[in-house]
């Protein structure tokens, strides 16, 4: 019976991929992480909530500022409408992410219809979350970019500091997911992932949901409360 | 199968029965198209709030971004990240940081005078 068991579990897991619970330690292992990374963006989210509003001078991201010196009137730098599409992009990629990962589980049951086949196709939802994934970079870069052109850097004031910090750490770790993202798909056109391949693939998506959450609270903190 | 696993105590045979049991309690595809329909709806709500001038204005509405925002935190966690599913053990790795974390935000804000309790006590 054991015997059944084990041989049931990869090869290369058998002896030092469980944890004596018995879940897989690299499973616990990615959420210790995700759970120090809670940390690590809560101290980032605090100190930009503990400096709003206390920039001496401008741009501020709600409301128009008059430069005293020049008078030149600078706009509420934050964009709404980009931001929100770019919200709705990472969402997005969510959802592609836990198609992959179904479409993984489930490489070996048979498709029948072409919609059964599009569904299990883990390279196609690789590929578009990988796409969203990289889509929601571009934004982030065209957003910094137009906020630079409009006076506002990282040495401009206390809010340009904490949200530069706060967002380019989110967007690194989107970076760091999208190049995960890039190498589990060649390994898919490599070689094919299957079931059992579904643990690294859960890795994975369980790191590229919690950049998800992570942008869910930034948007409402960062943007949308004013 | 499952008879012949419980019967093993390996943290192999555990493991298999963990994994197995996992696998038959995932989400459907419907539901994860749901959960994404759901989650759109609500950032359509959050973003709507912001374009209200005089919803802005009320002290509703902070609250009100942050109850949606959670909704989302919260149906992310468990239906794509599958906390909802998966053992306690995960829950408790990711929850207690959070809830570490959480508390870290609201005593910084409370000691840097962002957040105050006015009981009208105080002068």
């Amino acid at each position: 019976m054991a015997t059944t068991a084990l041989s049931a579990i990869p090869s290369s897991d058998v002896g030092h991929g469980y944890t004596t619970t018995g879940l897989p330690h690299r499973k616990v292992a990615i959420w210790a992480f995700i759970g120090s990374e809670c940390m690590l963006f809560a101290s980032l989210i605090s100190t930009y909530l503990i400096y709003k509003g206390r920039s001496v001078r401008g741009p501020f991201p709600h409301e128009p500022w008059t430069d005293p010196s020049t008078g030149h009137v600078y706009k509420a730098i934050l964009n709404i409408p980009v931001t929100s599409c770019s919200t709705f992009v990472l969402l997005m990629s969510s959802l592609a992410m836990v198609l992959a990962l179904a479409a993984v589980e489930n490489r070996d049951k048979p498709k029948v219809t072409l919609g059964d086949r599009i569904l299990g196709s883990s390279r196609l939802w690789l590929f578009m979350t990988a796409v969203l994934g990289a889509t929601f970079l571009g934004f982030q870069a065209f957003e910094f970019t137009s906020f630079v052109h409009e006076g506002l850097s990282i040495r401009t004031n206390l809010f340009g500091s904490s949200f530069f910090t706060l967002t380019g750490f989110h967007g690194a770790h989107v970076t760091a997911g999208v190049i995960w993202l890039l190498t589990m798909l060649a390994i898919d056109f490599k070689r094919g992932l299957g079931p059992k391949d579904a643990l690294n693939v859960d890795i994975m998506a369980l790191y590229w949901h919690f950049v998800d959450v992570v942008w869910i609270a930034i948007f409402t903190l960062v943007y949308l409360i004013k | 199968m499952s008879a012949d696993t419980s019967h093993g105590n390996s943290p192999q045979a555990v493991a298999l029965e963990h994994q197995l049991g996992a696998e038959h309690e995932h989400p459907t595809w419907s539901v994860y198209w749901k959960v994404a329909t759901i989650l759109t709806l609500i950032t359509v709500v959050e973003v709507w709030c912001y374009y209200l001038p005089g919803f802005v204005a009320t002290a509703f509405f902070v609250p009100t971004l942050l109850v949606l925002s959670a909704a989302k935190f919260v149906i992310v966690v468990m239906f794509y990240m599958h906390l909802k599913y998966d053992h306690k053990l995960f829950r408790a790795l990711f929850t207690g940081p959070l809830i570490l974390a959480m508390i870290a935000i609201t005593a910084l804000l409370f000691l840097f005078g962002k957040l105050a309790i006015r009981t009208g006590l105080l002068t």
